[in-house]
């Protein structure tokens, strides 16, 4: 008898096997958690594991950076935001857990700070509590964002009760064209396969325009995987992956990078392995986005037009492009590229790195700005590297305000909020009604497009403006 | 955790698609203790802006007050995984919500909470959105150990809900009590881990 070769397996496939503590007849697994990341929003679960009387199991694998509630101008805080920060300090001193907190330069947004340090790395499974720790999988970790129960359940014992999700690989042929990035793949995705289309499932980005993508248009893409409704995405590592690791202060050094490197080879999903579901998207064909609606599936290229409910197939359908018509203040059959904007933000976990700043720089450079926009860094060395590079000052010649890093205007809960009524292009991820502040209306751009609106005063088409 | 075995009350029906977490409780509320968010429910949604319950939004109609279950179009959830959502919506009464797909955090936080949260095909949605419409206040009866819902034309539903999930809202199960009960496997994963990946052990 000859022994029968191994089932070809996923990048998820592997993850999740080496990570399996306890198997139940019933299909749950108790998952075991390699790194934790937590930010200002953390109180509660502590409360929770204090009531317990426990103690927080591994606050060597545990990391936490303020980015929900801090205040990215000279504002003082409001004194509940105040209190979540001071909370958050004291359980890193009460815990020791790693802290990079205010005032230190690797303070800044959980999702690009983990990259940043070399927390995040191949092969791991990361959990946070906040649904985009999904940007984490570029890397080719298993990422995914919990709920605060499930946080306290990780602090008390590294581990998580989970069902295995099903797999779905989308597959990006071609290279994306000059003034496409990463954000235009994501939404571009979301728009074909719906904003509860990855639901249930872990994505595998693949292809020839992911395999050209940077390591922060990875993680830009991953990152935005929550609003096609996926559980996580993930990049199999390579050696654009390793390459940026390479020195970064938490990824392994000497001797044990060689090791990791020989376990991280190994991940990438055997090329016979078969997923539960596939998409495909031509990426050559695709052009910049911006979102129409109140769903991240509500998207269109710059040179379309915003839908008409008079075309819709049912009334329900009808009823609701009405309302989100009526919400956006926006004319159906209009085209996209008409319509006036009273603000722009760039920053967010999707778009605050260095890369994001330099494609927005690039468009800014030598032009003013016709509507008042933001920059607002990932990180204090993302603001430390863009200085070094001269962005701030194109930046604000062009008439953009320099923030400090933080969540800022994508989560409306730290006092950064659009007046009722404004149209914002936002480089954010969540074009949800009120996200950034009550009334407001958010379109979802890249930060190459969200720079051509700040200048036009209305979505243009970056392409002609590179 | 309280357990969840049958529930039989009137339901509210919510004929929204995409319904995000942002809707059901805004940021803003996000750092007000527990007990402040109650009147955050769906306040957007449900007030305008000089803070007046908008006519049309089913929370708002007394038919519907005594609503401890809730029907809404598909992918119901998504977004954000702030779990203030399952609670303002238990806090405000609710226990259970059906609809065709859940955004996953909330689908799994609702368990968490002792709440259940039941998928139905999407014609049998529409047919339960449209009586609670006809009839407001109709009642749906739930009951999780025969995975069974009733609607108000009595017809009846079969559900399925993991054995894990379903056992632990049955018997009112503390998860956390659960896991540390498998404390010697985890303490041997880790132990195999510290010496097949010594690296993650080691930080700077």
């Amino acid at each position: 008898m000859t022994a029968r070769p191994a089932p070809p397996r996923t990048l998820f496939d592997r993850i999740w096997d080496s990570h399996a503590v306890v198997e139940r007849d019933d299909g749950y697994t108790l998952l075991y958690i390699d790194r934790h990341l937590m930010h200002d929003g953390s109180g509660g679960c502590f409360a929770k594991l204090h009531e317990r009387g426990l103690p927080l199991r591994r606050p060597d694998r545990s990391f936490g950076t303020p980015d929900h509630f801090v205040a990215s101008g000279p504002e003082a805080l409001a004194p509940l935001r105040r209190k979540a920060l001071e909370t958050m300090t004291a359980n890193a001193a009460r815990h020791g857990f790693t802290m990079f907190d205010l005032g230190d330069a690797r303070q800044g947004i959980a999702h690009v700070v983990g990259p940043e340090q070399g927390v995040t790395q191949p092969g791991l499974t990361l959990v946070c509590g906040d649904s985009h720790t999904s940007t984490h999988g570029a890397l080719g970790a298993l990422a995914f964002g919990v709920g605060q129960s499930e946080v306290a359940h990780v602090m008390a014992t590294q581990c998580l009760w989970q069902r295995r999700p099903k797999t779905m690989r989308v597959t990006f042929d071609g290279l994306a064209p000059a003034g496409v990035s990463a954000k235009d793949l994501a939404l571009a995705m979301i728009a074909a396969i719906g904003a509860g289309g990855g639901a249930g499932h872990v994505i595998e980005y693949a292809g020839e325009a992911v395999r050209a993508l940077s390591v922060e248009g990875r993680l830009t893409l991953c990152n935005m995987s929550i609003e096609a409704g996926a559980r996580a995405g993930m990049v199999a590592p390579d050696e654009t992956a390793f390459a940026y690791l390479a020195g970064r202060p938490y990824a392994p050094q000497g001797a044990d990078w060689d090791r990791a490197l020989a376990h991280w080879r190994a991940l990438p999903s055997d090329p016979d392995a078969v997923f539960d579901r596939e998409a495909r998207l031509d990426a050559s064909t695709l052009a910049p986005m911006v979102t129409w609606g109140v769903s991240p599936e509500e998207a269109s290229p710059v040179d379309g037009r915003v839908p008409d409910p008079a075309a819709a197939p049912d009334a329900a359908s009808r009823e609701g492009l009405a309302r989100t018509l009526d919400y956006m203040g926006l004319t159906p059959g209009a085209a996209i590229e008409g319509i006036e904007v009273d603000r722009v933000f760039i920053g967010s976990c999707t778009n605050s790195r260095i890369e994001d700043l330099r494609e927005a720089a690039r468009v800014l450079r030598g032009r003013k700005t016709a509507r008042p926009a933001w920059v607002v860094p990932g990180s204090g060395l993302v603001k430390a590297q863009a200085e070094a590079e001269g962005l701030d000052a194109v930046f604000r010649q062009a008439g953009v305000e320099w923030r400090e890093p933080g969540c800022s205007m994508c989560v409306g809960m730290n006092g950064d909020v659009g007046r009722p009524g404004e149209r914002i292009a936002s480089t954010t991820n969540r074009n949800f009604q009120g996200r950034q502040g009550q009334r407001v209306r958010t379109h979802l751009v890249s930060p190459a497009m969200a720079a051509a609106a700040a200048v036009e005063g209305r979505f243009a088409d970056v392409r002609r403006m590179l | 955790m309280e357990p969840f075995v049958a529930l039989r009350a009137p339901a509210l029906p919510l004929p929204l698609a995409n319904v995000d977490t942002d809707q059901i409780i805004p940021a803003r509320f996000l750092a007000r203790p527990r007990e402040e968010q109650v009147a955050a429910c769906f306040h957007d949604l449900r007030l305008d802006a000089d803070g007046a319950p908008r006519a049309g939004f089913p929370m708002n109609r007394p038919a519907f007050s005594g609503a401890r279950i809730l029907v809404a179009r598909r992918n119901f959830g998504c977004g954000s995984s702030r779990e203030s959502a399952v609670t303002t919506l238990i806090d405000n009464g609710f226990r259970a919500f059906v609809a065709p797909s859940f955004g996953d955090i909330f689908f799994n936080n609702c368990f968490q909470n002792g709440a259940l949260p039941v998928r139905l095909p999407e014609a049998r949605i529409e047919a339960l959105l449209a009586a609670l419409e006809a009839e407001p206040g109709a009642e749906i009866a739930i009951d999780l150990e025969a995975g069974a819902l009733t609607g108000p034309d009595g017809a009846v539903d079969r559900f399925e809900v993991d054995g894990f999930r379903r056992d632990c809202l049955l018997r009112g199960v503390d998860v956390v009590d659960l896991t540390l009960g498998h404390a010697a496997e985890i303490a041997a994963f880790e132990a195999r881990q510290a010496r097949e990946l010594g690296w993650l052990d080691r930080l700077p």
